[in-house]
């Protein structure tokens, strides 16, 4: 690869992009609309945390949960308000294990509860909520007092169960705050993916990959070029939304050099897919529909609008095949959680990707014919 | 002095279909030569396979003394090549498109001294889309000179263009060749070829039916030169009497075949002193045009026997 030849190349990319009004528009104008838009629909819904993570100690003798303490969650969960998950860290973990993946609510169960409860003595279970996110600490507060009174004059209205409530510090997020990462997410899946497929296929029928072939630029430097052109543009659409979340909702995200990795790796991923996509294509309109399908699901289901964490538990295990999701996991980790470990887990998952689908679109796309 | 193009028992076939069926050339350096055909023939074929950006399925290959399949990468830096309906980036002027490929081959051509050559300077910074088709394919032919190529091949480079705008290409084309650069040009406007080209060879159904010079496969495959008077029956038959000549008369035409350069002038001393009335003369000559339309027509009535190229 030679820098001269991806320095011209990358020349008239640049060129062709600041004289196309579209394409500035979608890449200055529409991450402002898009922050603006879901930054209304969502600033009534605030918090978003309503699932409760729950710590249940209370094993059966022979292993496997006891009755009345999964009856007791089977109940939480059925007021709709609260969500129950069930992790296992160990009681004593569960204040560190919420603030470092910025929950707010978690709940113990201890050892020897269902026993407690039967022979009519007093158990205490511990809950923690943070006072800043009042929505959620008020709503599973609630929750479980109702709860809670119901199972006690299921037994006379003996005061059996009670419960101790501690404060956790984690950080409190609102709907802004992962939209920033989403949305930016959102605009290194698309803007790369829906040009490059179009240029695969319409380079090829207009002959201009066919008149470059011609020249000595080879069709890594082609490639390499756009994707230090995306790079370029995806800092650009990314300063805007990060600026725009903070301006118009004040938002609170984490500005650390950890988030330029990703905005590097994935436009590189996405436009060697869009590459590759487009050159397996025989025609411009079945390059469109490849690029479709494999885009829109990752449109919704990667975390762009919608947190994974908040869908169902298939949908969950289905965006984590999705390219996107580790990407926009990875922003998460480094704009909100500042989690370096997962991060950089997600970073390596996204750099292998984009090595992998880079090599394999340059060799699959022919510049001529056999 | 090496061959530019050096072509034998070329074959290309896709599945059975032999769209270059066992063709062989030889093009010497500095000189214009033209390769002609109707549609799907295997014009454009046999000229990607020479640009390299074909494979052949048979046959020898050299242009430059280089594999074009093989060496291709070598081999474009040496050749110019202006497509059938160039296409560029539409939002690029011509100007900077030298600048780009100048950058690319490594040159340090002046991209101004480049568009006046093919006389397109006042459109040096105008955007492709906004271009006519005379001045794109100017700039195609512009950009085919950025690596000084010694070899230029034009794809049907004047097709669909205004009789000003051909005229122009022409005269890029006879720079070219005066440059000292060989010319590979395709066209199916014969007169074209019979005005530019040293040699040329006309495929039809992927085989050469004739190659030489312009006015050798005229002389080889034409009809003869004539001579047409406005006269009556009796005229032709006095001509055919006192000369011998093979006169005949058609609505008031008499038509007479010359054989030889002298013979014009026999004819009109024996037409003069035959007394009859006789007004205006023409003479009239085969075109590379009503040769090739022979040869082609010929061979689609299966008439004409395929012959080998020199």
């Amino acid at each position: 690869m030679r820098m001269r030849n991806i320095a011209a190349d990358f020349r008239i990319v640049a060129r062709t992009y600041f004289r196309n009004p579209v394409a500035l528009f979608f890449s200055l104008i529409f991450p402002i609309i898009l922050i603006s838009l879901f930054g209304l629909i969502f600033s009534g819904a605030g918090n978003v945390s309503t699932t409760l993570i729950v710590v249940n100690d209370d094993h059966n003798p022979g292993g496997g949960f006891t009755p009345v303490s999964v009856a007791f969650l089977q109940a939480l969960n059925n007021t709709t308000v609260v969500k129950v998950q069930v992790v296992s860290v160990g009681a004593q973990n569960l204040s560190t294990y919420l603030g470092q993946n910025a929950l707010s609510t978690g709940l113990v169960i201890p050892a020897g509860f269902q026993n407690d409860y039967l022979n009519h003595t007093p158990v205490n279970l511990t809950v923690y909520t943070n006072p800043e996110a009042a929505a959620s600490s008020g709503a599973v507060l609630g929750a479980l007092r109702g709860v809670v009174d119901g199972f006690n004059c299921g037994r006379s209205c003996v005061q059996t169960i009670g419960y101790t409530n501690h404060n956790v510090g984690s950080a409190v997020f609102t709907t802004i705050d992962y939209l920033i990462p989403g949305l930016i997410g959102f605009a290194i899946l698309t803007s790369p993916m829906f040009s490059m497929v179009d240029i695969a296929s319409s380079y090829r029928k207009d002959g201009i990959f066919r008149e470059l072939s011609l020249t000595p630029l080879t069709r890594a430097e082609w490639l390499t070029s756009r994707v230090l052109w995306y790079v370029a543009l995806t800092f650009v659409t990314a300063g805007i939304m990060i600026g725009a979340g903070i301006v118009l909702f004040g938002a609170h995200v984490l500005l650390t050099a950890g988030l330029i990795p990703f905005l590097v790796v994935g436009p590189f991923f996405f436009v060697s897919l869009g590459m590759l996509a487009g050159s397996v294509a025989k025609t411009p309109e079945s390059a469109a529909l490849i690029g479709n399908i494999i885009t829109f699901p990752m449109m919704f289901l990667s975390g762009t609008f919608f947190q994974v964490s908040s869908m169902p538990p298939g949908l969950q295990a289905f965006a984590r095949i999705l390219p996107l999701y580790y990407v926009i996991d990875g922003m998460n980790q480094v704009m909100l959680f500042s989690n370096t470990s997962r991060a950089l887990t997600d970073l390596l998952i996204v750099l292998i990707g984009s090595i992998v689908v880079f090599l394999l679109a340059i060799r699959l796309f022919k510049w001529r014919d056999e | 002095m090496p061959a530019a193009i050096e072509v034998d028992g070329l074959v290309k076939r896709y599945g059975t279909l032999a769209a270059v069926d066992g063709i062989g050339f030889s093009v010497p350096p500095g000189t214009v030569f033209s390769f002609l055909g109707p549609n799907g023939a295997g014009k454009t074929t046999t000229t990607e396979i020479l640009e390299g950006l074909r494979r052949r399925t048979e046959g020898q290959v050299t242009v430059l003394g280089l594999d074009p399949w093989a060496d291709g990468t070598e081999l474009h830096r040496r050749i110019g090549v202006i497509p059938q309906d160039f296409r560029f980036f539409e939002k690029i002027t011509p100007k900077e498109a030298i600048v780009y490929y100048r950058a690319l081959f490594g040159t340090n051509v002046d991209p101004n001294a480049l568009l006046e050559q093919v006389e397109l300077s006042d459109k040096a910074n105008a955007r492709y889309d906004t271009l006519s088709g005379g001045q794109k394919q100017k700039f195609g032919l512009a950009l085919a000179l950025t690596n000084d190529p010694e070899i230029c091949f034009l794809d049907e480079p004047t097709t669909g263009l205004d009789p000003t705008a051909r005229r122009a290409i022409w005269a890029v084309i006879r720079n070219l060749k005066r440059e000292g650069r060989t010319v590979f040009l395709t066209t199916h406007y014969l007169e074209e070829a019979e005005m530019l080209a040293d040699q040329v060879a006309i495929i039809h159904h992927g085989k050469i039916i004739a190659a030489g010079g312009p006015a050798d496969i005229i002389r080889a495959h034409g009809k003869p030169a004539r001579m047409t008077v406005e006269g009556s029956p009796a005229l032709a038959a006095y001509l055919r009497m006192n000369l011998g000549a093979s006169a005949v008369e058609e609505e008031g035409k008499v038509s007479v075949t010359l054989n030889d350069k002298g013979d014009a002038l026999k004819i009109l001393t024996a037409i003069e002193a035959s007394g009859l009335p006789w007004t205006s003369f023409t003479t009239t000559h085969d075109t590379l045009e009503d040769v090739f339309v022979r040869l082609v027509g010929q061979m689609d009535e299966g008439a004409l026997k395929t012959e080998g190229a020199p």
